[in-house]
């Protein structure tokens, strides 16, 4: 299955934030935990997100520091900041009520068939 | 064959356009932990390189992406040139041609002995109407943009001509840039290609606006130079249709160097900021101390020099937001540029008292009522910009926040010109 290029980027950033949330990290790693979270179901041009952080950068969500782990190369890692997690609970309460919406119908159009026949 | 850095290199060299070297060092810092962990599974560099480059996207694509998140600072020149628009260097000189015979159309409605004024304030109307008009042909005419863009325009030229001005009052003399002013916010309508929500496009239309300013500055110097020529060598009578015919063109010819050539004026503008904002702050500080030492002469005058104070003050403050990397953290020059604001603010809280003060002394006038309501509406706008400054600063908010407060209150200043121009007059019986 392919999610759908609106989609993917509707929840580009709320899944960013998300990640970022759960400790500071960098571009490949997050790419890699969307990967693993949602079975390699959610496919982004790996690109892509690098403009986006710029984005979280530019809004205050995150900040940003140019690092070299002991064995590693050289890598901007970015942490959610507070007016992030503030953004992060934002988009969260609206996926919320859009997935509880679409439960609900789909909820009631499964039974509906079933009450017909 | 090539090595993998040779790849890389040549790689990195494909992107450059749109992106900063930091961008392109973070993109390869990704790249190398791909083929990396590509390697790890049996892949050669080569085949590893191929599938990470494809995993990132094409740079066209990724090109582009960045340049529309780096819109506002390194702004134009930095989209590829596929997509960058032509300057269309045709249509704009044919249209500032017409605007400069239209400009003199207006002479030929009145009695050439008469009074020429009926003349004079129809001039701003037309030749921002061609402005209007050249945006409207660069951004692809909608049907919808062109009616909005023009009953602004319609309902202008009705106030300025058919409302009964007396000809010896205030009131005429306010309403050529008030509605001047008006149809300048107008303009930014086809600017902005038909749309008035997108905070980016309004802050673009911010450094148009100033950038514009600095063309017309530069234009005119020139312009000074060869009118004066031409009165030394062809004698005084052709002076006065080449100025004005001149700057009529010369207003959308600017418009037309702004579009083509930004990259010229994006590095002048930031320099201009940074020298005038320390100067402008020493001149403020240094009159605030010799206004509260007690010694300020206050008269009927002293609103309006005051109005015009805060009015650069402002423009230092907008062209200083429009031309910050808004990802630096804050530094001397917003500390600078707090210090300008703090004192220009506490100048005008003293003029302001006084006036509000001995308005019944002085009476309410049309000239002092725009004066008056043209501080407030700045002085509001500077309040919260020094606030937000000074979080800044401080470290309590982000620069995104300033933007979007100067983009939010732009339409404030569009209705403060509207109300001047069309409401003040039927309040002071046209007078």
């Amino acid at each position: 299955m392919q999610i759908e290029k609106d989609l993917v980027a509707a929840s580009a950033t709320p899944i960013v934030l998300a990640i970022l949330a759960e400790g500071e990290s960098y571009g490949y790693a997050i790419l890699k935990r969307v990967r693993e979270l949602s079975d390699g179901e959610l496919e982004w041009t790996d690109g892509m997100l690098y403009p986006l952080l710029h984005r979280l950068d530019r809004l205050g969500y995150v900040t940003t520091e140019w690092r070299v782990p002991p064995q590693g190369r050289k890598r901007k890692y970015y942490a959610v900041t507070d007016i992030g997690a503030a953004a992060l609970a934002e988009h969260r309460r609206q996926w919320a009520a859009v997935t509880r919406t679409l439960d609900g119908i789909w909820h009631q159009s499964r039974v509906a068939p079933q009450g017909a026949g | 064959m090539q090595t993998l850095d040779e790849q890389i290199a040549e790689w990195r060299s494909h992107l450059s356009a749109g992106t900063t070297e930091s961008d392109l060092e973070e993109l390869e810092s990704h790249l190398r932990d791909q083929v990396d962990d590509l390697a790890a599974v049996g892949l050669s560099d080569d085949e590893a390189f191929l599938i990470a480059v494809k995993r990132i996207g094409g740079a066209d694509e990724l090109s582009r992406e960045y340049a529309r998140e780096h819109s506002g600072r390194l702004w134009k020149q930095l989209l590829p040139p596929a997509s960058r628009p032509d300057p269309g260097l045709g249509s704009a000189l044919a249209i500032a041609a017409a605007a400069a015979v239209a400009v003199h159309l207006p002479r030929f409605a009145v009695d050439p002995a008469g009074d020429p004024l009926p003349m004079l304030r129809n001039v701003p109307v037309i030749v921002l109407a061609f402005l209007g008009l050249y945006f409207l042909v660069r951004r692809g005419p909608t049907v919808r943009t062109a009616i909005w863009t023009g009953i602004p325009f319609l309902i202008a030229t009705l106030v300025l001509n058919l409302y009964p001005w007396d000809p010896d009052g205030q009131m005429v003399v306010i309403s050529i840039p008030a509605t001047t002013t008006v149809l300048w916010f107008t303009i930014g309508l086809p600017y902005m290609g038909g749309t008035w929500r997108d905070h980016e496009r309004r802050m673009d239309f911010i450094r148009f606006t100033g950038e514009w300013f600095i063309y017309m500055v530069l234009i005119a110097l020139g312009g000074g130079v060869l009118t004066g020529l031409t009165a030394v060598l062809l004698g005084e009578g052709l002076v006065e249709w080449l100025v004005i015919s001149g700057a009529a063109g010369a207003v959308v010819v600017a418009a037309w160097l702004v579009e083509s050539k930004q990259s010229v004026v994006e590095n002048m503008a930031p320099v201009l900021t940074s020298v005038f904002t320390p100067l402008f702050a020493v001149l403020l500080v240094a009159a605030s101390v010799d206004h509260l030492a007690g010694g300020f002469e206050f008269d009927r005058e002293t609103l309006g020099i005051y109005d015009g104070l805060l009015v650069v003050v402002f423009g230092l403050v907008l062209y200083a937001t429009s031309a910050r990397d808004p990802e630096r953290p804050p530094g001397w020059m917003d500390r600078i540029q707090l210090v300008a604001v703090g004192s220009a603010l506490l100048l005008d809280g003293l003029v302001l008292g006084s006036m509000i003060a001995r308005v019944g002394e002085f009476g309410l006038t049309p000239n002092r009522v725009t004066a008056l309501t043209l501080n407030l509406v700045l002085l509001v706008n500077l309040v919260w910009a020094g606030w937000l400054g000074l979080r800044f600063v401080t470290g309590r908010t982000v620069f995104h926040r300033m933007e979007r407060w100067q983009t939010t209150y732009l339409p404030v200043f569009g209705l403060w010109a509207a109300t001047i121009a069309a409401v003040l007059p039927l309040l002071f019986d046209f007078a």
